[in-house]
Protein backbone atom coordinates (compact mmCIF):
# COMPACT_ATOMS: atom_id res chain seq x y z
CA UNK A 1 0.00 0.00 0.00
CA UNK A 2 1.34 3.37 -0.90
CA UNK A 3 2.37 5.60 2.11
CA UNK A 4 -0.22 8.27 1.22
CA UNK A 5 -3.25 5.55 1.37
CA UNK A 6 -2.13 4.20 4.33
CA UNK A 7 -2.33 7.64 5.95
CA UNK A 8 -5.73 7.66 4.84
CA UNK A 9 -6.44 4.37 6.48
CA UNK A 10 -4.82 5.12 9.54
CA UNK A 11 -6.76 7.13 12.59
CA UNK A 12 -3.83 10.01 12.43
CA UNK A 13 -4.43 10.29 8.57
CA UNK A 14 -8.70 11.00 8.69
CA UNK A 15 -8.05 13.38 11.49
CA UNK A 16 -5.61 14.71 9.34
CA UNK A 17 -8.41 15.29 6.73
CA UNK A 18 -10.56 16.79 9.39
CA UNK A 19 -7.68 19.54 10.31
CA UNK A 20 -7.47 20.74 7.18
CA UNK A 21 -11.08 20.59 5.87
CA UNK A 22 -11.18 22.29 9.47
CA UNK A 23 -8.53 24.77 8.53
CA UNK A 24 -10.82 25.52 5.36
CA UNK A 25 -13.97 26.09 7.18
CA UNK A 26 -12.20 28.38 9.51
CA UNK A 27 -10.76 30.46 7.55
CA UNK A 28 -14.27 30.76 5.67
CA UNK A 29 -15.72 31.65 9.13
CA UNK A 30 -13.34 34.77 9.72
CA UNK A 31 -14.00 35.88 6.24
CA UNK A 32 -18.08 35.47 6.47
CA UNK A 33 -17.72 37.12 10.52
CA UNK A 34 -15.71 40.18 8.76
CA UNK A 35 -18.11 40.54 6.26
CA UNK A 36 -20.94 40.48 8.42
CA UNK A 37 -19.48 43.38 10.11
CA UNK A 38 -19.82 45.27 6.70
CA UNK A 39 -23.72 45.55 7.75
CA UNK A 40 -22.45 48.69 9.76
CA UNK A 41 -21.55 50.71 7.09
CA UNK A 42 -25.72 50.82 5.68
CA UNK A 43 -27.68 49.48 3.07
CA UNK A 44 -25.57 50.42 0.11
CA UNK A 45 -22.46 49.17 1.30
CA UNK A 46 -23.55 45.92 2.51
CA UNK A 47 -25.74 45.16 -0.79
CA UNK A 48 -22.57 46.15 -3.14
CA UNK A 49 -20.49 43.71 -0.86
CA UNK A 50 -23.02 40.91 -1.27
CA UNK A 51 -22.98 42.08 -5.42
CA UNK A 52 -19.85 41.86 -5.41
CA UNK A 53 -19.46 38.14 -3.72
CA UNK A 54 -22.14 37.34 -6.78
CA UNK A 55 -19.80 38.94 -9.64
CA UNK A 56 -15.86 38.25 -8.43
CA UNK A 57 -14.28 37.97 -11.39
CA UNK A 58 -16.98 39.20 -13.87
CA UNK A 59 -16.48 39.48 -17.16
CA UNK A 60 -14.13 36.86 -17.25
CA UNK A 61 -15.68 34.64 -15.29
CA UNK A 62 -19.56 34.51 -15.02
CA UNK A 63 -21.89 35.97 -12.81
CA UNK A 64 -22.47 33.34 -9.53
CA UNK A 65 -19.50 31.65 -10.84
CA UNK A 66 -16.58 32.34 -8.42
CA UNK A 67 -19.24 31.98 -5.54
CA UNK A 68 -20.40 28.95 -7.19
CA UNK A 69 -17.25 27.10 -7.06
CA UNK A 70 -16.59 28.39 -2.98
CA UNK A 71 -20.03 26.69 -2.23
CA UNK A 72 -18.99 23.70 -3.75
CA UNK A 73 -15.56 23.71 -2.40
CA UNK A 74 -17.06 24.47 1.57
CA UNK A 75 -19.68 21.66 0.82
CA UNK A 76 -16.89 19.12 -0.25
CA UNK A 77 -15.57 20.51 3.11
CA UNK A 78 -18.06 19.73 5.44
CA UNK A 79 -18.65 16.72 3.57
CA UNK A 80 -15.29 15.62 4.40
CA UNK A 81 -15.04 16.88 7.58
CA UNK A 82 -18.71 15.66 8.72
CA UNK A 83 -17.94 11.65 6.98
CA UNK A 84 -14.21 11.58 8.67
CA UNK A 85 -15.63 12.30 12.28
CA UNK A 86 -18.07 9.67 12.03
CA UNK A 87 -15.88 7.16 10.89
CA UNK A 88 -13.60 7.88 14.24
CA UNK A 89 -16.58 8.03 15.97
CA UNK A 90 -17.66 4.69 15.14
CA UNK A 91 -13.97 3.54 15.65
CA UNK A 92 -13.95 5.12 19.45
CA UNK A 93 -17.28 3.22 20.12
CA UNK A 94 -15.94 0.19 18.96
CA UNK A 95 -12.60 0.49 20.78
CA UNK A 96 -14.76 0.85 23.98
CA UNK A 97 -17.25 -2.02 23.83
CA UNK A 98 -17.73 -2.18 27.87
CA UNK A 99 -17.92 1.02 29.70
CA UNK A 100 -17.31 1.48 33.00
CA UNK A 101 -19.39 1.56 35.71
CA UNK A 102 -17.98 4.78 37.32
CA UNK A 103 -15.55 7.05 35.63
CA UNK A 104 -14.58 10.72 35.73
CA UNK A 105 -14.22 12.38 32.50
CA UNK A 106 -10.36 14.41 32.92
CA UNK A 107 -10.74 16.04 29.88
CA UNK A 108 -8.70 19.27 29.08
CA UNK A 109 -12.09 21.36 28.37
CA UNK A 110 -15.99 21.27 28.26
CA UNK A 111 -15.09 22.16 24.29
CA UNK A 112 -13.70 19.02 23.93
CA UNK A 113 -16.55 16.69 25.30
CA UNK A 114 -19.15 18.63 23.35
CA UNK A 115 -17.30 18.31 19.98
CA UNK A 116 -19.60 15.50 18.30
CA UNK A 117 -23.09 16.91 19.68
CA UNK A 118 -21.94 20.52 19.11
CA UNK A 119 -20.90 19.99 15.96
CA UNK A 120 -24.48 18.51 15.14
CA UNK A 121 -25.96 21.64 16.47
CA UNK A 122 -23.45 23.41 13.95
CA UNK A 123 -24.36 21.67 11.18
CA UNK A 124 -28.61 21.67 11.46
CA UNK A 125 -27.81 25.92 12.06
CA UNK A 126 -25.91 26.10 8.92
CA UNK A 127 -28.67 24.16 7.26
CA UNK A 128 -31.36 26.56 8.75
CA UNK A 129 -29.29 29.52 8.48
CA UNK A 130 -29.53 29.21 4.44
CA UNK A 131 -32.92 28.71 4.36
CA UNK A 132 -33.46 31.90 6.50
CA UNK A 133 -30.48 34.42 4.27
CA UNK A 134 -29.55 32.53 1.80
CA UNK A 135 -32.51 30.85 -0.42
CA UNK A 136 -35.51 32.86 2.03
CA UNK A 137 -37.63 29.97 2.81
CA UNK A 138 -36.93 30.52 6.53
CA UNK A 139 -37.13 34.32 6.47
CA UNK A 140 -40.65 35.80 6.60
CA UNK A 141 -40.20 38.61 4.35
CA UNK A 142 -37.77 37.70 1.94
CA UNK A 143 -36.56 39.73 -0.90
CA UNK A 144 -33.66 38.24 -2.95
CA UNK A 145 -30.69 40.59 -3.36
CA UNK A 146 -31.90 42.86 -0.59
CA UNK A 147 -29.07 41.26 1.72
CA UNK A 148 -29.33 44.49 3.89
CA UNK A 149 -33.54 44.32 4.45
CA UNK A 150 -33.32 40.77 4.56
CA UNK A 151 -30.41 40.70 7.45
CA UNK A 152 -33.01 43.71 9.27
CA UNK A 153 -36.00 41.85 8.88
CA UNK A 154 -34.38 38.34 9.81
CA UNK A 155 -33.41 39.21 12.82
CA UNK A 156 -35.75 41.41 14.11
CA UNK A 157 -37.40 38.36 15.89
CA UNK A 158 -35.89 37.72 19.69
CA UNK A 159 -36.27 33.82 18.78
CA UNK A 160 -34.43 33.96 15.72
CA UNK A 161 -31.48 35.75 17.57
CA UNK A 162 -31.61 33.54 20.69
CA UNK A 163 -31.15 30.54 18.77
CA UNK A 164 -28.60 31.94 16.60
CA UNK A 165 -26.27 33.27 19.43
CA UNK A 166 -26.52 29.31 20.63
CA UNK A 167 -25.25 28.73 18.03
CA UNK A 168 -22.48 31.23 17.67
CA UNK A 169 -21.41 29.83 21.21
CA UNK A 170 -21.41 26.34 19.67
CA UNK A 171 -19.09 27.43 17.31
CA UNK A 172 -16.86 29.16 19.93
CA UNK A 173 -16.74 25.67 21.68
CA UNK A 174 -16.08 23.74 18.62
CA UNK A 175 -13.41 26.42 17.24
CA UNK A 176 -11.85 26.66 20.64
CA UNK A 177 -10.80 22.65 20.56
CA UNK A 178 -11.14 22.25 17.13
CA UNK A 179 -8.17 24.85 16.58
CA UNK A 180 -5.96 23.69 19.21
CA UNK A 181 -6.88 20.17 18.06
CA UNK A 182 -5.78 21.22 14.11
CA UNK A 183 -2.45 22.58 15.46
CA UNK A 184 -2.13 18.81 17.29
CA UNK A 185 -2.78 17.14 14.42
CA UNK A 186 -1.10 18.48 11.96
CA UNK A 187 2.03 18.45 14.03
CA UNK A 188 2.39 22.19 14.26
CA UNK A 189 3.81 22.41 17.82
CA UNK A 190 7.09 23.58 19.22
CA UNK A 191 8.54 23.80 22.80
CA UNK A 192 8.63 27.29 22.62
CA UNK A 193 4.69 28.16 21.81
CA UNK A 194 3.18 25.18 23.28
CA UNK A 195 2.27 26.82 26.47
CA UNK A 196 0.22 29.82 23.64
CA UNK A 197 -1.28 27.30 21.44
CA UNK A 198 -4.63 26.68 23.97
CA UNK A 199 -5.28 30.39 24.39
CA UNK A 200 -4.73 31.38 20.72
CA UNK A 201 -7.08 29.06 20.02
CA UNK A 202 -9.56 30.38 22.98
CA UNK A 203 -8.56 33.98 21.95
CA UNK A 204 -9.72 33.09 18.29
CA UNK A 205 -12.78 31.69 19.26
CA UNK A 206 -13.86 34.43 21.03
CA UNK A 207 -13.20 37.00 18.38
CA UNK A 208 -15.22 34.80 16.17
CA UNK A 209 -18.06 34.86 18.45
CA UNK A 210 -18.03 38.32 19.58
CA UNK A 211 -17.65 39.04 15.60
CA UNK A 212 -20.85 37.16 14.91
CA UNK A 213 -23.20 38.20 17.70
CA UNK A 214 -22.33 41.60 17.46
CA UNK A 215 -24.61 42.41 14.22
CA UNK A 216 -27.75 40.60 15.17
CA UNK A 217 -27.60 41.79 18.68
CA UNK A 218 -27.70 45.29 17.12
CA UNK A 219 -30.72 44.85 15.22
CA UNK A 220 -32.65 43.63 17.87
CA UNK A 221 -31.35 47.06 20.12
CA UNK A 222 -32.78 49.04 17.26
CA UNK A 223 -28.68 50.46 16.61
CA UNK A 224 -29.45 49.13 13.15
CA UNK A 225 -33.08 49.30 11.30
CA UNK B 1 -10.57 2.88 59.03
CA UNK B 2 -13.36 1.29 57.18
CA UNK B 3 -14.33 1.06 53.64
CA UNK B 4 -16.70 -0.26 51.07
CA UNK B 5 -15.14 -1.63 48.19
CA UNK B 6 -17.03 -2.23 44.68
CA UNK B 7 -15.17 -4.74 42.75
CA UNK B 8 -15.42 -5.69 39.26
CA UNK B 9 -14.80 -10.14 39.46
CA UNK B 10 -14.52 -12.10 36.71
CA UNK B 11 -13.54 -15.28 36.70
CA UNK B 12 -12.13 -16.03 33.21
CA UNK B 13 -11.94 -13.92 29.91
CA UNK B 14 -15.16 -15.68 28.89
CA UNK B 15 -17.15 -15.23 32.07
CA UNK B 16 -19.44 -11.79 31.95
CA UNK B 17 -18.26 -10.78 35.03
CA UNK B 18 -19.68 -8.06 38.21
CA UNK B 19 -19.21 -6.05 41.09
CA UNK B 20 -18.89 -7.59 44.52
CA UNK B 21 -19.03 -5.58 47.55
CA UNK B 22 -17.06 -5.81 50.28
CA UNK B 23 -16.20 -4.45 53.58
CA UNK B 24 -12.66 -3.29 54.24
CA UNK B 25 -11.53 -2.51 58.48
CA UNK B 26 -9.08 -2.09 59.92
CA UNK B 27 -7.31 0.05 57.29
CA UNK B 28 -4.34 2.07 58.24
CA UNK B 29 -3.86 5.32 56.44
CA UNK B 30 -0.38 4.70 55.71
CA UNK B 31 -1.22 1.15 53.02
CA UNK B 32 -0.83 2.03 49.89
CA UNK B 33 -3.90 0.74 47.84
CA UNK B 34 -2.40 -2.31 46.57
CA UNK B 35 -1.78 -3.17 50.36
CA UNK B 36 -5.61 -2.34 51.39
CA UNK B 37 -6.40 -5.14 48.47
CA UNK B 38 -3.63 -8.19 50.19
CA UNK B 39 -5.55 -7.48 53.36
CA UNK B 40 -9.13 -7.74 51.53
CA UNK B 41 -7.42 -10.87 50.00
CA UNK B 42 -6.42 -12.43 52.88
CA UNK B 43 -9.82 -12.26 54.63
CA UNK B 44 -11.13 -14.10 51.10
CA UNK B 45 -8.40 -16.44 51.53
CA UNK B 46 -9.28 -17.47 55.50
CA UNK B 47 -12.99 -17.52 54.07
CA UNK B 48 -12.22 -19.83 51.84
CA UNK B 49 -13.16 -17.67 48.72
CA UNK B 50 -11.18 -16.75 45.72
CA UNK B 51 -8.56 -13.86 46.32
CA UNK B 52 -8.82 -10.65 44.11
CA UNK B 53 -6.54 -11.15 41.19
CA UNK B 54 -4.87 -7.75 40.17
CA UNK B 55 -1.40 -7.10 38.45
CA UNK B 56 1.80 -5.83 40.69
CA UNK B 57 5.19 -5.85 40.78
CA UNK B 58 7.17 -3.39 41.88
CA UNK B 59 5.09 -1.39 44.08
CA UNK B 60 7.75 1.87 44.11
CA UNK B 61 6.02 3.57 40.34
CA UNK B 62 8.48 2.12 38.30
CA UNK B 63 7.33 -1.39 36.69
CA UNK B 64 3.95 -0.41 35.26
CA UNK B 65 2.28 -3.01 35.89
CA UNK B 66 -0.26 -2.49 38.42
CA UNK B 67 -3.08 0.03 37.14
CA UNK B 68 -6.80 -0.26 38.10
CA UNK B 69 -9.54 2.15 37.88
CA UNK B 70 -9.81 3.75 41.27
CA UNK B 71 -13.02 5.59 41.91
CA UNK B 72 -13.39 6.34 38.07
CA UNK B 73 -9.83 7.93 37.83
CA UNK B 74 -6.93 5.36 36.50
CA UNK B 75 -4.43 4.32 39.35
CA UNK B 76 -6.71 6.76 41.73
CA UNK B 77 -7.12 10.27 43.02
CA UNK B 78 -3.65 11.71 43.56
CA UNK B 79 -1.63 12.34 40.84
CA UNK B 80 0.73 11.51 39.14
CA UNK B 81 0.82 8.59 41.21
CA UNK B 82 0.74 4.91 40.09
CA UNK B 83 -1.69 2.65 42.53
CA UNK B 84 0.96 0.66 44.26
CA UNK B 85 2.15 4.46 45.41
CA UNK B 86 -1.25 5.79 46.30
CA UNK B 87 -1.94 5.57 50.17
CA UNK B 88 -4.78 4.85 52.39
CA UNK B 89 -4.42 8.52 53.62
CA UNK B 90 -6.20 9.48 50.62
CA UNK B 91 -9.27 7.90 51.35
CA UNK B 92 -11.45 8.69 54.33
CA UNK B 93 -13.45 6.37 56.81
CA UNK B 94 -16.47 5.05 55.48
CA UNK B 95 -15.81 6.19 51.78
CA UNK B 96 -17.15 3.89 49.01
CA UNK B 97 -14.84 3.13 46.26
CA UNK B 98 -15.47 1.69 43.10
CA UNK B 99 -12.44 -0.64 41.84
CA UNK B 100 -12.94 -1.57 38.28
CA UNK B 101 -10.43 -3.27 35.59
CA UNK B 102 -9.10 -0.93 32.36
CA UNK B 103 -11.88 -1.11 30.29
CA UNK B 104 -10.76 -1.40 26.06
CA UNK B 105 -12.03 -3.51 23.81
CA UNK B 106 -7.81 -4.12 23.19
CA UNK B 107 -7.62 -4.83 26.70
CA UNK B 108 -9.76 -7.88 27.37
CA UNK B 109 -10.05 -8.73 31.14
CA UNK B 110 -8.62 -11.81 31.98
CA UNK B 111 -9.35 -12.45 35.31
CA UNK B 112 -10.73 -9.78 38.06
CA UNK B 113 -8.95 -6.42 37.93
CA UNK B 114 -6.17 -8.14 35.46
CA UNK B 115 -6.36 -7.17 31.60
CA UNK B 116 -4.36 -8.27 28.65
CA UNK B 117 -2.07 -5.60 27.61
CA UNK B 118 -0.11 -7.57 25.16
CA UNK B 119 -1.09 -4.79 22.34
CA UNK B 120 1.78 -2.53 24.02
CA UNK B 121 4.12 -5.17 23.28
CA UNK B 122 3.24 -5.35 20.04
CA UNK B 123 2.70 -1.90 19.17
CA UNK B 124 6.82 -1.58 20.73
CA UNK B 125 7.74 -4.96 18.39
CA UNK B 126 6.57 -2.83 15.42
CA UNK B 127 9.08 0.06 15.79
CA UNK B 128 9.99 1.01 19.18
CA UNK B 129 13.92 -0.32 18.69
CA UNK B 130 16.57 1.18 17.48
CA UNK B 131 19.01 -1.45 15.65
CA UNK B 132 22.72 -0.68 16.37
CA UNK B 133 25.76 -3.04 16.14
CA UNK B 134 26.59 -5.58 18.62
CA UNK B 135 29.97 -6.17 20.05
CA UNK B 136 32.05 -3.69 22.42
CA UNK B 137 30.70 -1.01 24.55
CA UNK B 138 30.56 2.31 22.58
CA UNK B 139 33.23 5.09 24.35
CA UNK B 140 31.33 7.62 26.20
CA UNK B 141 30.41 11.09 24.61
CA UNK B 142 31.29 9.31 20.75
CA UNK B 143 27.56 10.63 20.17
CA UNK B 144 27.20 14.00 21.62
CA UNK B 145 23.32 15.02 22.21
CA UNK B 146 22.73 18.56 23.66
CA UNK B 147 21.18 18.94 27.44
CA UNK B 148 18.04 19.83 25.59
CA UNK B 149 17.14 16.76 23.81
CA UNK B 150 18.43 14.53 26.46
CA UNK B 151 15.66 16.31 28.83
CA UNK B 152 12.66 16.13 26.11
CA UNK B 153 13.57 12.82 25.08
CA UNK B 154 13.82 11.52 28.64
CA UNK B 155 10.36 13.07 29.78
CA UNK B 156 8.74 10.88 26.23
CA UNK B 157 10.80 7.69 27.81
CA UNK B 158 9.24 7.65 31.20
CA UNK B 159 6.37 5.81 30.30
CA UNK B 160 6.17 2.66 31.96
CA UNK B 161 3.74 0.99 30.00
CA UNK B 162 0.84 0.95 32.29
CA UNK B 163 -2.30 1.61 30.31
CA UNK B 164 -3.53 4.18 32.42
CA UNK B 165 -3.51 6.33 28.93
CA UNK B 166 -6.30 4.05 27.29
CA UNK B 167 -8.31 2.97 30.43
CA UNK B 168 -8.76 7.45 31.00
CA UNK B 169 -9.01 8.14 27.31
CA UNK B 170 -12.85 8.61 26.11
CA UNK B 171 -12.14 6.82 22.84
CA UNK B 172 -9.77 4.25 24.34
CA UNK B 173 -6.46 5.20 22.06
CA UNK B 174 -3.32 4.33 23.20
CA UNK B 175 -2.06 7.53 21.36
CA UNK B 176 0.41 8.99 24.24
CA UNK B 177 1.65 5.59 24.84
CA UNK B 178 2.66 5.32 21.34
CA UNK B 179 3.63 8.86 20.58
CA UNK B 180 5.94 8.59 23.80
CA UNK B 181 7.70 5.42 22.24
CA UNK B 182 8.28 7.42 18.88
CA UNK B 183 9.41 10.70 20.08
CA UNK B 184 11.56 9.42 22.66
CA UNK B 185 13.49 7.72 19.97
CA UNK B 186 12.81 10.22 17.09
CA UNK B 187 14.75 12.96 19.85
CA UNK B 188 17.77 11.19 20.00
CA UNK B 189 20.76 10.39 17.34
CA UNK B 190 20.32 6.55 17.78
CA UNK B 191 16.97 7.14 16.76
CA UNK B 192 16.93 8.82 13.42
CA UNK B 193 18.15 6.00 10.51
CA UNK B 194 14.83 4.23 11.88
CA UNK B 195 13.03 7.42 12.58
CA UNK B 196 10.59 7.78 9.60
CA UNK B 197 9.51 3.55 9.22
CA UNK B 198 9.21 3.59 13.02
CA UNK B 199 6.47 6.17 13.10
CA UNK B 200 4.55 4.55 10.66
CA UNK B 201 4.57 1.12 11.46
CA UNK B 202 3.69 1.73 14.90
CA UNK B 203 1.05 3.77 14.33
CA UNK B 204 -0.10 1.47 11.94
CA UNK B 205 -0.03 -1.67 14.56
CA UNK B 206 -2.00 0.80 16.92
CA UNK B 207 -4.65 1.16 14.53
CA UNK B 208 -4.65 -2.46 13.73
CA UNK B 209 -4.96 -3.45 17.35
CA UNK B 210 -7.99 -1.48 17.38
CA UNK B 211 -7.56 1.18 19.81
CA UNK B 212 -9.19 4.32 19.13
CA UNK B 213 -8.37 7.60 17.90
CA UNK B 214 -6.81 10.48 19.75
CA UNK B 215 -9.47 13.35 20.15
CA UNK B 216 -7.42 15.79 22.02
CA UNK B 217 -9.06 15.27 24.84
CA UNK B 218 -5.91 15.14 27.15
CA UNK B 219 -7.35 13.10 30.21
CA UNK B 220 -4.49 10.63 28.95
CA UNK B 221 -1.71 13.46 29.90
CA UNK B 222 -3.94 13.83 33.29
CA UNK B 223 -4.39 10.55 34.24
CA UNK B 224 -0.47 9.18 33.23
CA UNK B 225 1.47 8.44 36.17
CA UNK B 226 4.25 9.75 35.00
CA UNK B 227 3.10 13.30 33.65
CA UNK B 228 3.64 12.75 29.99
CA UNK B 229 2.12 15.85 27.99
CA UNK B 230 0.33 15.54 24.83
CA UNK B 231 2.57 17.87 23.16
CA UNK B 232 4.78 14.38 22.19
CA UNK B 233 1.28 13.31 20.39
CA UNK B 234 1.66 16.33 17.79
CA UNK B 235 5.48 15.28 17.48
CA UNK B 236 4.00 11.88 16.19
CA UNK B 237 1.39 13.15 14.24
CA UNK B 238 4.20 15.93 12.45
CA UNK B 239 6.54 12.56 11.93
CA UNK B 240 3.59 10.50 10.41
CA UNK B 241 2.37 13.28 7.99
CA UNK B 242 6.48 13.82 7.28
CA UNK B 243 7.32 10.22 6.77
CA UNK B 244 3.87 9.92 4.64
CA UNK B 245 4.37 13.13 2.48
CA UNK B 246 8.05 13.28 1.45
CA UNK B 247 10.59 11.12 0.02
CA UNK B 248 12.90 9.45 2.32
CA UNK B 249 15.17 6.65 1.43
CA UNK B 250 13.98 3.71 3.62
CA UNK B 251 16.85 3.64 5.73
CA UNK B 252 16.32 1.01 8.53
CA UNK B 253 17.45 -2.29 8.09
CA UNK B 254 13.83 -3.94 8.75
CA UNK B 255 11.04 -3.97 5.83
Amino acid sequence: MSRTASLYHSTVGKKVLMAVTGLILFLFVIGHMLGNLKVFEGPESFNQYAEFLRTMGYPLIPRYGLIWVGRIFLLAAVGVHVYSAWQLWVRSRLARAEGYRKVKDLSFSYASRTMRWGGVLILLFVVYHILHLTTGQAHPDFVPGDVYRNFIVGFSNPLVVGFYVVAQVALGLHLYHGVWSMTQTLGASHPKYDRWRRSTSGALAIVVVVGFVIPPVAVLLGLLS
Amino acid sequence: MRLTLHVWRQAGRDDTGSFETYQADGISESMSFLDMLDLVNEELAQEGKEPIAFDHDCREGICGSCGVMIDGVPHGPKSMTTACQVHMRSFKDGDEIWVEPWRATSFPVIRDLVVDRSPFDRIIEAGGYISVRTGSVPDANTTPISKGAVETAMDAAVCIGCGACVAACPNASAMLFTASKVAHLALLPQGQPERYDRVLKMVDVHDEEGFGNCTNHGACEVACPKGISVDYIAQLNRDLVRATLSFRPEKGTAE
